[in-house]
């Protein structure tokens, strides 16, 4: 938190032997008191996150488990395509960089470059899903589908994991575009964007993983 | 039920799924008597509700309602309606198998598959965790000396998820069939290909739809106990309930997303051809089991902790002292609590994961022994000196010491593999986690029920009828399963529909008497209710502070305002309350009268129920396989989120004139508690 926030949001009693508003003034940070609304709902957003990644962690649990069980089927080194994972990773990374430049918009609250920065998160967003949609398509059309074995169950369910949020995300996203273009920018609506934007960012951390753990390890390893 | 449905033939509706008239079991007259008797009641209710015109009332007060304290109420009322059903599905058992030696019986194993199935499902999500969420949400905020809980909205969104999935599971009842699987739905048999039938799939939505709720109240509990607390409140001034609530819900952030996978697993299996837990094509059925009880292991600490937490509260309160060993029960709380996720294998030993591995668990099973025995301790020599009343929650929780120890004892015994080897699936087992569940959450339950009573509605609980059913509840535990220990060391396995054994027969008879006790200790608690209630003139609480409490929700008046505090408590000290009330009693005045504030206050919101709507209907046509209700059920939930995100006027303003009236009333009456003159008020 910025000291210029901190000053903003801060609750009652800061001592003044601390400007950054850290706790080490008179009342301990504890002592405060109850947290202003946007400590607490970003707080609150992130306990869910970190949630969600347990979830993951089971299906990635899943897939560690299941990964050699390829049932006489195609293993990973004949399925994955690191060209097109890479434009994958490509359009997501890029999506959280509209994203980020969407934050930097609405602290600036203007509107129009809010909306720009949003509308081109989700067509990279968009994108992503379309090329994901295409290998899992293009899998099931070899063959290769969640069916065949129970390493490809477990490859299509933690990758459609991460797709339906992402989709999810997306209709989130097009609600929060439309929030700020009939109401603008409100205190309420700043906290939803910012958890929106934790959650987009949140997506990434999970492909970066999801991208190292199924796809650079699978297309490396023997069947 | 046939096998041979055309629903398991794979005849599918596009307008109605699976779901036919065949569905409804009209050859089984137990269900369809029961249900038929359910609904009369409900109707008969709804009638006298309509009658009286209380539709508006209950619908502006309750259903909408966003106050922490009346989602409580509710989650309470939900937990004991689902006592009620999961106890009727104990009698059906404990008869059977009272009468099933030499003979079938009267439950053909089909019915009575999905009565031992549908009896732990409910009373392990409906009712320990149900009470348990329903008494921290009432308790927390109140200790904690604030207004409400984090995300009061979500909070009402959490509840009738809950009641959602409650209601799903209780349709299975009459349209179609409930699991006949276990309440853990061990693959392969929950598979497709033996377990053909919806039963499995009401299990499954029924319980993603309210984990989903139970998660989204952790995320909720754990923000209110970290983030917001009265003005001095730190850490180590918490009441111990709120520690023992942190960690519970910690737990449940923790490990529900771990339940929330399993099942989705499990569902993909069944319904996308999937092969996670199938004996073909690679599946691996103990990873399933692996992962449940990566879940099953944390929830049961889940539901105990809160109820440590009560006993605390009670004991500390009855025997006029401060709770002995504060931070040493903090230290053991936490540690039950990391602890919690290491000792997940234990209840497969018989995998054949090999010595090394079970050594390990069984090890830390048996280390988790240590801190619970902290809190055994620190209880007692909080009793140690005191001046104790012996009042009906000090009843449950002696009780509770006495049961809880024995189960923890025949605990240990299990956490050793070898003695496990022997005792696995026996009823030894399942007298053990009664032993605990009913000796530890269920008493732990009703102490707070009865300790929290007054605060919630203004007057205490009838103490003798309260007593009456604390005895007939410890008498009939002890008689109905000692004896199942007694048959697990004989050999006989659980889940036994009927039997040959000679030597079985008299415990299994005992065993039934056990449960007609309870039985009529629940009667004695409904009549405890019932005698309040009409005895409430009697046993009104005026001063808000029933018990001589020691904690800051009896510093607000019973029932507190909505808001809770018209100022928020200043805290200086462990027991915040007792602190206060001492500095009054010795100064012979109250505290000065603050500075009132107008503040703001959420709205009330239909959010909640309408989602839960929604969800309904999304769970039921997914059991069925209607698609396009699947579809219309998932877009009305999604418009009811944008509805409520569009709303301009979240909360209201309570005036600081109103503050101060409401406060007014509230020194009076605690002048008129601790004898100070009426002049000290003003």
């Amino acid at each position: 938190m910025s000291a210029q926030a901190a000053a903003r949001h801060g609750g009652h009693g800061h001592g003044g032997g601390d400007p950054n508003h850290l706790g080490h003034g008179d009342t301990p940070i504890s002592e405060q008191g109850p947290a202003s609304k946007r400590i607490v709902v970003a707080y609150g957003f992130w306990i869910f996150l970190l949630s969600d990644f347990i979830m993951f962690s089971g299906f990635f649990a899943a897939y560690a488990v299941l990964v050699g069980e390829t049932a006489g089927g195609p293993g990973g080194r004949d399925l994955f395509e690191l060209p097109l994972v890479a434009g994958e990773t490509a359009l997501l990374l890029l999506s959280s960089f509209a994203c980020g430049m969407a934050g930097i918009a609405m602290h600036a609250r203007s509107i129009k470059w809010f909306q720009v920065a949003m509308a081109a998160t989700a067509l990279l967003g968009a994108g992503f899903l379309a090329l994901e949609l295409y290998e899992f398509l293009h899998l099931i059309g070899e063959g290769a589908g969640p069916g065949r074995s129970a390493f490809l169950s477990a490859f299509f369910a933690l990758v459609g994991c991460h797709g339906v949020h992402v989709a999810l995300g997306l209709a989130w996203l097009t609600t929060m575009m439309a929030q700020v273009w009939t109401k603008g920018f409100r205190e309420d609506i700043d906290r939803r964007i910012a958890c929106f934007m934790l959650f987009w960012h949140a997506l990434d951390i999970i492909w970066v993983a999801l991208f190292t753990v199924v796809y650079l390890l699978g297309a490396g390893a023997a069947t | 039920m046939s096998p041979l449905h055309p629903v398991e033939m794979g005849q599918i509706s596009p307008i109605f799924g699976k779901l036919n008239w065949d569905s409804i079991p009209f050859d089984e007259p137990l269900p369809l008597v029961s249900s038929a008797v359910v609904a009369i009641a409900i109707l008969s209710i709804l009638g006298w509700v309509w009658k009286k015109g209380l539709f508006p009332y209950l619908w502006k007060e309750w259903i909408t309602s966003v106050d922490h304290k009346r989602i409580g109420v509710m989650y309470c009322v939900l937990a004991a309606v689902m006592l009620l059903r999961g106890f009727s599905d104990a009698l059906l058992m404990r008869s059977q198998q009272a009468i099933a030696y030499m003979n079938p019986g009267y439950l053909p194993p089909d019915h009575y598959d999905q009565i031992f199935s549908a009896h732990g499902t409910i009373m392990i999500f409906f009712v320990a965790m149900t009470f348990m969420i329903g008494l921290m949400n009432f308790a927390l905020p109140l200790q904690l000396g604030v207004r409400d809980v984090a995300f009061p909205t979500l909070n009402s969104v959490s509840f009738w998820l809950t009641a959602s999935g409650a209601l799903l599971l209780n349709i299975s009842l009459v349209v179609g069939e409930f699991a006949k699987t276990g309440w853990v739905v061990y693959p392969p048999l929950s598979e497709l290909r033996f377990s053909p039938g919806v039963g499995v799939d009401y299990y499954l939505w029924a319980i993603q739809i309210s984990g989903v709720g139970t998660l989204l109240s952790g995320v909720n509990l754990v923000t209110t106990i970290l983030k917001m607390r009265a003005p001095g409140m730190g850490y180590t001034r918490m009441p111990m309930f709120c520690w023992t609530s942190l960690a519970a819900n910690l737990l449940i952030v923790a490990a529900f997303p771990i339940l929330t996978a399993t099942l989705a697993m499990l569902t993909l299996d069944r319904y996308l051809g999937f092969h996670f837990f199938t004996n073909e094509a690679g599946g691996n059925q103990m990873m399933f089991v692996n992962l449940i009880w990566a879940w099953g292991h944390p929830e049961v600490y889940i539901l105990i902790l809160p109820a440590f937490g009560i006993f605390s509260e009670v004991v500390s309160t009855f025997s006029g002292k401060p709770l002995f060993g504060y931070r040493s029960m903090i230290a053991a709380t936490m540690v039950i609590c990391i602890l919690s996720f290491m000792v997940w294998l234990h209840h497969f030993f018989t995998m054949g994961a090999g010595a090394d591995v079970n050594g390990f668990f069984g090890i830390t099973t048996m280390i988790i022994a240590v801190p619970t025995g902290v809190k055994v301790f620190n209880w007692l020599f909080t009793m140690y000196g005191g001046r104790i009343r012996f009042t009906s929650m000090m009843l449950w929780s002696l009780g509770f010491m006495v049961t809880f120890v024995i189960g923890g004892m025949t605990g240990v015994l299990l956490a050793v593999p070898p003695a496990d080897f022997v005792l696995h699936n026996s009823l030894f087992l399942v007298a053990h986690f009664h032993n605990v569940v009913i000796g530890g959450v269920l008493f732990g339950a009703f102490a707070g029920l009865t300790y929290w009573w007054p605060k919630a509605f203004g007057f205490t609980l009838d103490e003798r009828w309260g007593k009456r059913a604390f005895w007939f509840w410890i008498v009939g535990f002890y008689v109905a399963f000692m004896p199942l220990y007694v048959l697990g060391l004989m050999g006989m396995t659980r889940r036994l529909g009927h039997y040959d054994v000679a030597a079985w027969h008299p415990w299994l008879i005992a065993a039934a008497v056990g449960a007609v006790l309870i039985a009529i200790g629940i009667a004695c608690q409904i009549v405890m209710i019932y005698v309040s209630i009409r005895d409430r003139e009697r046993l009104a609480d005026t001063s808000g502070d029933p018990w001589d409490g020691r904690t800051l929700e009896w510093i607000t008046t019973s029932p507190p305002p909505p808001f809770n505090f018209a100022v928020l408590p200043n805290v200086q000290g462990e027991e915040a309350y007792w602190d206060i009330k001492s500095r009054a009693l010795e100064k012979k005045q109250l505290s000065d009268r603050p500075e009132y504030e107008h503040f703001e206050m959420p709205h009330n919101s239909p959010t909640g129920i309408v989602t839960a709507f929604f969800a309904t209907v999304m769970g039921f046509a997914l059991i069925w396989h209607i698609w396009w209700m699947v579809i219309l059920g998932f877009l009305g939930a999604w418009a009811t989120f944008v509805v409520f995100a569009w709303r301009d006027e979240a909360e209201y303003e309570v005036p600081a004139e109103e503050a101060r009236r409401r406060d007014a009333e509230r020194r009076r009456a605690k002048a008129i508690l601790l004898g100070l003159p009426e002049d000290s008020v003003a």
